[in-house]
């Protein structure tokens, strides 16, 4: 069984993902109490899921881009690069999702004084500028630090965005809604913690999956090198 | 006190260079001036002071980035930067010099914009002044740090924008409230934290942008 697992880990996580996220579709629809707020707020199940493992996402791949400057090691660059394109994935997914949520609940598809939103958006920009970043400087190790120092910015700009929506909120909207509040219900707040784990292991298995895929890649072009 | 002799001469040699050939400061004047003669057409007649005071921060960060697209380009297009690289000092000390520079630049841009400002559209007050100032600091210690890379890529002129404006949301949100709320100490606060914040951050990965 370990054997099998060590080498299937990939098809394993993949596995577990599906499980993950069919309990947590079932938890979402069957389980979880429908509230004050009606049916739409069942998405608060899937969009603060996909926001936190965006997150996440980001962090991996700042942590990464910390291990290329500070040890110098070469997998580190596209490991921080995999997992920024996933954050970036799930980034637009939350943009989405949050804009589909905004519409059911305030009547519009973009709200300003919805904070979080604004600081996606705001990560989105980022993050696409490092993906111009990285396609204009020829691979090698200039990349892989230009790469790594943005990604770093970005570690920094989450809470410095976050201080300046909240001072700039506070200005111009003195909304000051708590959308779920602290008092969750406990089943509610079940609910979210599996479908969160879900997102985080769907992310984890599409990371590697993509890694995976961008090693073969590589490994396939040091190889045709060396035959030319 | 090597090191502030290295980046007291390294900025010295670009304002110097700046002051024999003339190409980038007044190519940043007339264009703070043509924007803000755009902005008096952009507005509407009855639109609000606080609308122009929002713009002006639009013209700051445009004209730094006219400045900044140039911080780095006799650097690039004579192979300075590979001397400077090698040459026996601290290389943050590159990106301090060159941060030095570009903010005399912008300071220089800011002294005539203002007047103008407050001549077309009027309203200049202490805390505006206050918010714009630390509000160079941080364009100038995070442009230099992204021209440098702007710099190392295919992309250059094109790229430096797209790499600037998310990083430079943060200032905007500060100079604004700073400019037209009634209660700056919080926004002015915060530009602080922003410039020190990324001023270390610059400082301490400078290095990596300019090696390999």
């Amino acid at each position: 069984m370990s054997t099998w697992l060590r080498n299937n880990r990939l098809a394993a996580l993949a596995a577990l993902a599906f499980a993950l996220i069919t309990a947590s579709i079932a938890l979402i629809f069957f389980y979880a109490p429908v509230d004050a707020d009606g049916l739409n707020q069942k998405i608060f199940y899937f969009h603060v899921g996909i926001a936190l493992t965006a997150y996440a996402c980001f962090a991996w791949g700042g942590w990464k881009a910390l291990r290329v400057l500070w040890k110098g090691d070469e997998n580190a660059d596209l490991e921080s690069y995999v997992a920024i394109h996933q954050g970036v994935i799930f980034g637009a997914l939350t943009l989405v999702t949050g804009s589909i949520w905004a519409r059911y609940r305030w009547g519009h598809w973009w709200e300003w004084h919805e904070d979080q939103l604004v600081l996606f958006l705001v990560l989105f920009l980022f993050y696409a500028a490092y993906f111009m970043l990285r396609f204009s400087v020829p691979a090698g190790p200039r990349r892989a630090n230009l790469s790594a120092v943005y990604a770093l910015f970005g570690v920094a700009l989450v809470p410095v965005s976050i201080l300046a929506i909240r001072l700039s909120e506070r200005f111009i909207h003195p909304v000051a809604f708590d959308r779920y509040g602290p008092n969750m219900a406990g089943s509610q707040f079940f609910t979210f913690c599996v479908s969160w784990a879900a997102m985080l292991t769907l992310a984890a298995t599409l990371y590697n999956v993509e890694l995976a895929g961008k090693r073969i890649d590589v490994r396939l072009r040091e190889l045709r090198e060396a035959l030319r | 006190m090597m090191y502030l002799a290295d980046v007291g001469a390294l900025a010295r040699k670009d304002l110097r260079l700046e002051l024999r050939a003339r190409d980038t400061l007044p190519a940043m004047l007339l264009f703070v001036l043509s924007t803000l003669v755009v902005f008096h057409f952009v507005l509407p007649g009855d639109s609000s002071e606080l609308a122009a005071k929002g713009l002006l921060w639009v013209a700051i960060v445009f004209t730094a980035l006219l400045g900044l697209s140039r911080a780095f380009a006799a650097e690039r297009e004579q192979g300075v930067i590979d001397g400077l690289v090698l040459a026996p000092s601290d290389r943050s000390a590159i990106w301090v010099g060159k941060a030095l520079s570009v903010l005399a630049f912008l300071v220089l841009a800011e002294v005539v914009a203002l007047p103008a400002f407050a001549l077309f559209f009027g309203g200049v007050d202490g805390p505006m002044v206050a918010g714009i100032a630390l509000a160079d600091v941080g364009i100038a210690a995070v442009g230099t740090l992204l021209a440098a890379m702007a710099a190392a890529s295919r992309a250059r002129e094109l790229l430096l924008p797209l790499l600037f404006l998310p990083l430079a949301i943060p200032i905007i949100v500060g100079g604004v409230g700073a400019s037209v709320t009634s209660d700056p100490g919080r926004y002015l606060g915060f530009l602080g934290l922003y410039d020190a914040l990324f001023a270390i951050i610059c400082w301490a990965s400078f290095e990596y942008v300019v090696t390999e």
